[in-house]
């Protein structure tokens, strides 16, 4: 047991080390770059006082977090309002999804920010914009995911239901939707992760509080330790919100 | 023969495949009355699940008709009810709730929520399957699954129960168990059953009639075999009883004598 934990715990913390030992190296002769040292500094104080706010522009790292993940709530939760169900309604019926394959193999590969100065043109203001580049950038990997999960329901469930007779709405609640959910969670896990990708680039772009805009804010102030700290901080996140709906999925998860 | 309870007439089965159509069935007339076992016989890929699921309504003839207590069959229903080959129960409900749900699908509107209950118990009791009402389908062996599924189809109150190769892939003392439980239960209940299976001793142990059918494509039925021993029946006994010898070999020579597998033959 001891062991174990020992081989555990001992690969990514050497990792770990092997990534700060490469950056204490490359920054011993000075230069812009700061040190792994200057960076903790800079973080420590950074963290002693998360949630200031110094008028719009000027606010903790805290709020500039919070800001961003609600834009990914907002714009990951309509997507998840239209995408599962239509999803649903492509695995279940041939005609929508023959209808709607095409559009969707053709959207899909857009990048995001593709879609931002059509949000800026239809909201005509820069954070419902971000929101709506988030909607099209996560809406896709549920669709698909939720529908491939219908058409993969087995079909001997299927069977059960026509024989039993079950209404549409025991179909969905007891048949289909248990059956798909693992798909449909690979789904928003996937699409959470794009959304969380996609907000620092949007973020550059319409500016406000957010933590994509704070890190082009410090490049504008030549502060390349708050960007090395807010790569940081955005994988950090990123992770946790990765870990959040493994977990979420392992508790839905069934066996045959 | 009394009052065909089950008809099958001059059925007809195509099925299209992209090399065009393929011919399941051919012509298969059949009755099959009230309380009778009824086992379909027959090599694999002679379409005797393909006539089990004409009778259950999971697919439609191409040609001629089938019809249950008068009634044409069009779809499929709870009065036949069918015990799937790989149980089929739901993975994320509990024992208890893979019966109800049947249970409340059949008698939802008319029966308050406790008699439901007491019958879903009933039924898994039945199967000696009571002790594991709260277990998931995953938590228990393949036989108990088994058990579970055909506690959903007999919870249905069926007309007919249908069986397709129930015990086909349950180890041999399980499934003798299982088969004695089922001689037992349908003795008990009066069922109507329909069963497929390719096992010649299944077939002679649980049968009033062996419905033995000739190899595929074009799928018919061969001979028809009444099974004339006593209920009830017991295996050991059985097994040196001349009348049950007779009846084995008669099935062992259609199948191996007069309709070896098309893939046996050639090898």
């Amino acid at each position: 047991m001891r062991a174990s934990l020992w081989m555990r715990l001992l690969p990514p913390v050497l990792g770990l080390g092997l990534l700060w030992l490469v950056w204490f190296v490359a920054t011993l002769k000075g230069g812009p770059f700061p040190t792994p040292g200057q960076t903790w500094q800079a973080a420590v104080q950074l963290f002693s006082d998360p949630f200031y706010r110094n008028g719009p522009n000027d606010q903790g790292i805290g709020w500039n977090v919070l800001n961003s993940l609600q834009r990914v709530g907002l714009g990951f939760g309509l997507a998840a309002l239209v995408g599962i169900p239509l999803g649903f309604v492509i695995g279940r019926f041939e005609f929508a999804s023959r209808m709607l394959s095409p559009l969707i193999s053709l959207l899909k590969p857009v990048s995001p920010l593709a879609w931002l100065p059509i949000g800026l043109l239809v909201f005509k203001s820069a954070n419902p914009a971000a929101i709506w580049t988030i909607f099209i950038c996560s809406i896709w990997p549920m669709v698909v995911n939720t529908a491939v999960g219908v058409q993969r329901v087995p079909r001997d469930y299927l069977n059960v239901a026509r024989v039993l007779r079950l209404s549409e709405w025991k179909l969905v609640t007891r048949i289909l939707f248990p059956a798909v959910l693992p798909y449909l969670l690979t789904g928003v896990r996937l699409s959470v992760g794009t959304a969380w990708l996609v907000i620092v680039a949007a973020e550059m772009l319409t500016g406000g509080v957010g933590i994509g805009f704070w890190v082009w804010d410090e490049w504008n102030n030549l502060n390349v330790r708050h960007i090395l700290i807010a790569i940081f901080v955005i994988g950090l996140v990123g992770l946790l919100l990765e870990a959040a709906l493994m977990a979420l999925a392992r508790r839905f998860s069934f066996d045959d | 023969m009394s009052q065909a309870f089950i008809r099958v007439q001059r059925t007809d089965m195509l099925f299209p495949t992209r090399q065009g159509w393929f011919h399941a069935l051919r012509d298969i007339d059949l009755d099959i009355a009230q309380g009778e076992f009824v086992t379909l016989i027959g090599h694999s890929g002679c379409g005797k699940s393909t006539l089990l699921n004409l009778i259950a309504g999971l697919i439609t003839p191409t040609g001629g008709a089938l019809l249950c207590d008068g009634r044409e069959i069009a779809g499929p229903g709870p009065d036949r009810a069918v015990v799937f080959q790989n149980h089929s129960l739901l993975p994320w409900l509990t024992c208890f709730d893979n019966v109800l749900l049947a249970v409340e699908s059949v008698f939802g509107g008319r029966e308050p929520r406790s008699r439901l209950m007491a019958r879903t118990e009933e039924a898994l009791q039945l199967v000696g399957m009571g002790h594991a009402m709260a277990k998931r389908p995953h938590e228990i062996s393949g036989g108990m699954k088994q058990r579970v599924g055909i506690a959903r189809a007999l919870a249905m109150a069926p007309k007919v129960l249908l069986m397709d190769e129930p015990f086909g892939a349950l180890d041999a003392l399980t499934r003798a168990h299982l088969q004695d439980e089922l001689l037992k239960i349908v003795a008990a209940t009066r069922s109507t059953v329909v069963m497929v299976t390719h096992d010649v001793d299944e077939a002679v142990l649980l049968s009033d009639r062996i419905v033995m059918m000739t190899n595929g494509p074009a799928a018919t039925i061969g001979e028809i075999l009444p099974v004339a021993l006593p209920r009830p029946r017991d295996r050991v006994a059985l097994a040196e009883d001349p009348a049950y010898v007779h009846a084995r070999k008669a099935v062992i020579d259609f199948l191996y004598t007069r309709h070896r597998h098309a893939e046996a033959a050639s090898a």
